[in-house]
């Protein structure tokens, strides 16, 4: 519930003439864009979205002809720089890398940002969870496992990944849902990240590692652990052996964790047209594809209004989930 | 032996050379600046590496992740104010050398031990990968508690005030740890509803005021310090020799010690110099000149600190499992770079791998000479005028901590920690123990609450596994050790009492 006060209202209304006042001097000194852009990373250096935001940005900058530069704005668990995005006066000046965190942390109270929040420009990847086990464990594929859980006491089996309310948790939760079972029938055990989990997982510390498949690569490579399927609608075809949940299961499931463009709320029509033109050529260039095989991140495309509705539609569902596991807020 | 040739041909190639003589001299200057530790120097190497080919890359974060360890001890030796976390353990050890008159030694036993632990622990990684890479499989949460624990003891031995003080001012520090929602059940906790405060307290930023910042302040009040007597830097070689000698036995523990906690994924060199510095102190026969300028201590964390990095590319390389926060960001570079870790690299890619082996040698011998310039050009801050190099420092303190996320909050951290540090000092708490306190406090509480969620809330398995159960054991020793000595002494008197 909104509150409007009238000094609340007056505030907004000088900042919508400021907000226009800048689109307008930004056309007037010529065609969009007539000086450098920032990309704001609210992850830190060296981190995978960060590598993701600096090689759109190189794409970007030839396509635009102005230099864009790669801000990361850490802090708060992501939602410092998710804040900064959102707040960048609509010049088309100011972008940024959404990342799936802005559909899940409104939910758990932490802000008042949500994808509503920001003018959508194009969605660049997505990486569905694989479920991971031990490599001599008893489980031949996803389906002997999925009667292993049904079979088990609840909170018997342990599963790890992220940490709690993460993103690996929540596709966890998402899928018992699907199988017809309660969210926490198999505990999560929080962990600080993918590669932690994988490496309790070869221990024998848990039974199931809900990441992504790229990020256990490695470890399936050595020998340690396997991949029994992928929670998506089609195979990876950098990883062709690792069925779907639906060819294996037959009850369709798919989530992911995904990355976006994206700029603050209110971004002129013509800009976002251009960007999104623009985008849509770097996606399409043999240096972003080249890059996303090498790192394992999956590609996947959506423009502005599909980005829009792909967003909506994870939020919605990431709510469902999270209420079901008692991870969001009551209100 | 012809793969060894090519990996020799890589590494010969004048990029490749290039890149490590550019970013050895980068790393250097990055780790001597207070506030930008050697993980910050390896992440903003990240968009470089983009343009480089693969070996040169990798080589760039090998080279540039060693110097920023060792120069970090030099602004430690020089002002009191460790350049990275991993200097903090032993930094008052180095600083009373300086004020001994012997700056030169102190800062020599920093470069020549660190070199000699790098070289340790590439040893280790070429020849005891496989075997080193099981170990890591044997730690669970449940070895990772005793761990924690262990590393936690250290404070009261690190420090050099009372043992009381030293643990109130480590407890602070568990509770600076327990701020955000970076905490197992993801709870913001001692937020007050601040977005910045969701994150918690980072360690850089934390160390850079509680020492940095607290000097400037303690600057301002005291009384010039009599100026060191105005001289040339004598060899900073000299004597090194001598030391390996006199401290073999401390140098290889602490390189062992090193290269078993850098094999561990979550722990490093910050943890690694710390529990060297105190097993030192715990074992020497002149306990009591620990924190007078001593340089055995300085021998033994100093070799211990960068064994651990070369080490903690073990589990790297061969799993893609990060063995510090150094190695996660190396990770990404690999994957982008095709070297794909896993054990194909070791047998398809056999001399990229040694290609490595050969940078991380390489890095570690030109450390010596780009350290000895190093140190000359630093060391004309002892002749400075006070005045001169404080503000200095205080800017540098600020720049570097918005560096690291573009926020300014990370600034406030300074300054808070600098009031917090400086308090703490005046009364006698050591800030060392505050932020070992920090830097474990995550790793204490991750490891108990989700070794319960794991054991259905039962104690057991804490000391029914082996490796637990040994930990375990090391644990309660070091607890029990003071009370069985002080038992001992007195049914010995007794004992003579009785006799006589």
């Amino acid at each position: 519930m909104v509150h409007l006060t009238r000094r609340g209202f007056v505030a907004s209304a000088a900042a919508l003439a400021g907000g226009a006042a800048q689109t307008g001097s930004a056309w007037a000194q010529g065609a969009y864009p007539s000086r450098p852009i920032t990309l704001i990373c609210p992850w830190g250096a060296g981190g995978g979205t960060d590598a993701c935001a600096r090689i759109v940005a190189q794409g970007l900058e030839k396509e635009l002809g102005q230099p864009v530069n790669v801000v990361n704005r850490t802090g708060g668990s992501g939602v410092v720089g998710h804040a900064a995005i959102a707040a960048a006066p609509p010049d088309g000046y100011t972008l940024g890398i959404l990342t799936v965190e802005i559909s899940m942390m409104h939910w758990q109270g932490l802000t008042d940002l949500t994808p509503r929040s920001y003018t959508p420009l194009a969605l660049v990847n997505e990486d569905p969870p694989g479920i991971q086990v031990k490599a001599d464990a008893p489980y031949k594929n996803v389906k002997e496992l999925a009667d292993a859980i049904k079979a088990s006491p609840p909170g018997k089996m342990k599963a790890s990944g992220t940490g709690q309310g993460g993103i690996w948790h929540l596709a966890l939760v998402g899928w018992l849902r699907s199988l017809g079972l309660q969210p926490n029938h198999v505990t999560w055990v929080p962990s600080n990240g993918a590669a932690p989990g994988m490496q309790d997982l070869a221990a024998g510390g848990v039974d199931i590692v809900p990441c992504s498949v790229p990020e256990a690569r490695a470890m399936i490579e050595a020998g340690k652990a396997r991949s029994l399927a992928i929670m998506a609608e089609k195979r990876n075809p950098q990883f062709p052996n690792v069925p779907t949940i639906g060819e294996e299961l037959g009850t369709v499931y798919a989530t992911g964790a995904w990355r976006g463009i994206a700029g603050p709320r209110n971004l002129p029509p013509e800009i976002v047209a251009k960007l999104g033109d623009a985008l849509k050529k770097v996606y399409d260039g043999q240096a972003y594809r080249d890059f996303m095989n090498s790192r394992g991140f999956g590609m996947k495309w959506a423009d502005a209004a599909g980005f829009a509705k792909f967003m909506d539609e994870g939020n919605a569902k990431m709510g469902e989930d999270m209420k079901a596991a008692g991870l969001a807020k009551a209100a | 032996m012809t793969t060894f040739l090519e990996a020799l041909g890589m590494v010969a190639a004048p990029d490749v050379l290039l890149a490590i003589l550019v970013s050895a001299i980068y790393g250097l200057v990055v780790g001597s600046m207070p506030g930008l530790s050697a993980t910050m120097a390896t992440a903003l190497l990240v968009p470089v590496t983009f343009y480089l080919s693969p070996i040169a890359a990798v080589a760039t974060i090998i080279t540039a992740s060693a110097m920023a360890i060792f120069s970090g001890d030099i602004p430690g030796a020089l002002l009191r104010i460790p350049g990275t976390p991993a200097s903090a353990a032993y930094v008052d050890e180095a600083y009373a050398m300086t004020r001994k008159g012997q700056p030169e030694l102190a800062l020599g036993i920093g470069l020549w031990f660190s070199a000699l632990g790098g070289i340790a622990g590439t040893i280790s990684l070429v020849v005891l990968a496989p075997t080193l890479a099981e170990l890591a499989f044997s730690f669970s949460t449940f070895e990772y508690f005793w761990l924690a624990i262990l590393g936690l003891m250290c404070a009261t031995l690190v420090a050099r005030s009372s043992p009381i003080k030293a643990i109130a001012a480590m407890l602070i520090g568990l509770l600076v740890s327990c701020i955000g929602m970076e905490n197992p059940g993801g709870i913001p906790r001692f937020t007050f509803g601040s977005t910045d405060l969701l994150g918690g307290i980072e360690v850089v930023p934390a160390l850079v005021g509680a020492f940095a910042v607290s000097e400037v302040m303690r600057a301002l009040l005291l009384p010039e310090p009599p100026k060191m007597p105005h001289r040339r830097f004598g060899s900073i070689m000299a004597g090194q020799i001598r030391l390996t000698k006199q401290y073999w036995n401390q140098m290889t523990r602490g390189n062992i010690v090193g290269i078993i906690i850098g094999v561990l994924p979550g722990a490093g060199a910050d943890m690694a110099a710390w529990v060297s510095y105190a097993m030192s102190k715990r074992f020497s026969r002149t306990p009591e000149k620990f924190g007078t300028g001593h340089p055995e201590g300085l021998v033994e964390a100093g070799a211990s600190n960068n064994a651990s990095l070369a080490s903690g590319w073990v589990p790297s390389l061969l799993f893609g499992i990060p063995g510090d926060t150094i190695t996660a960001i190396a990770i990404g570079v690999l994957y982008m770079k095709g070297l794909n870790p896993g054990p194909t690299l070791f047998t398809e890619r056999a001399s990229s791998m040694y290609a490595l082996y050969i940078i991380f040698m390489l890095a570690n011998i030109i450390m010596i000479p780009l350290g000895i310039m190093m140190i000359r050009a630093t060391s004309h801050v002892l002749r400075a005028p006070r005045a001169a190099i404080m503000p200095i420092v205080l800017v540098c303190a600020a720049v570097g901590a918005f560096a690291t996320g573009n926020n300014l909050f990370a600034v406030t951290v300074v300054a808070a920690f600098g009031v917090i540090g400086f308090v703490m000092e005046a009364n006698g708490y050591p800030v060392a123990a505050l932020v070992l306190g920090i830097v474990m406090g995550t790793m204490v509480e991750q490891s108990l609450v989700t070794s319960l969620i794991k054991s259905d809330g039962s104690l057991l398995p804490f000391f029914e596994r082996p490796v637990s159960a040994i930990l375990a054991v090391m644990t309660f020793a070091a607890l029990l050790w003071p009370a069985g000595v002080w038992l001992h002494r007195r049914l010995g008197r007794r004992g003579r009492a009785q006799a006589a």
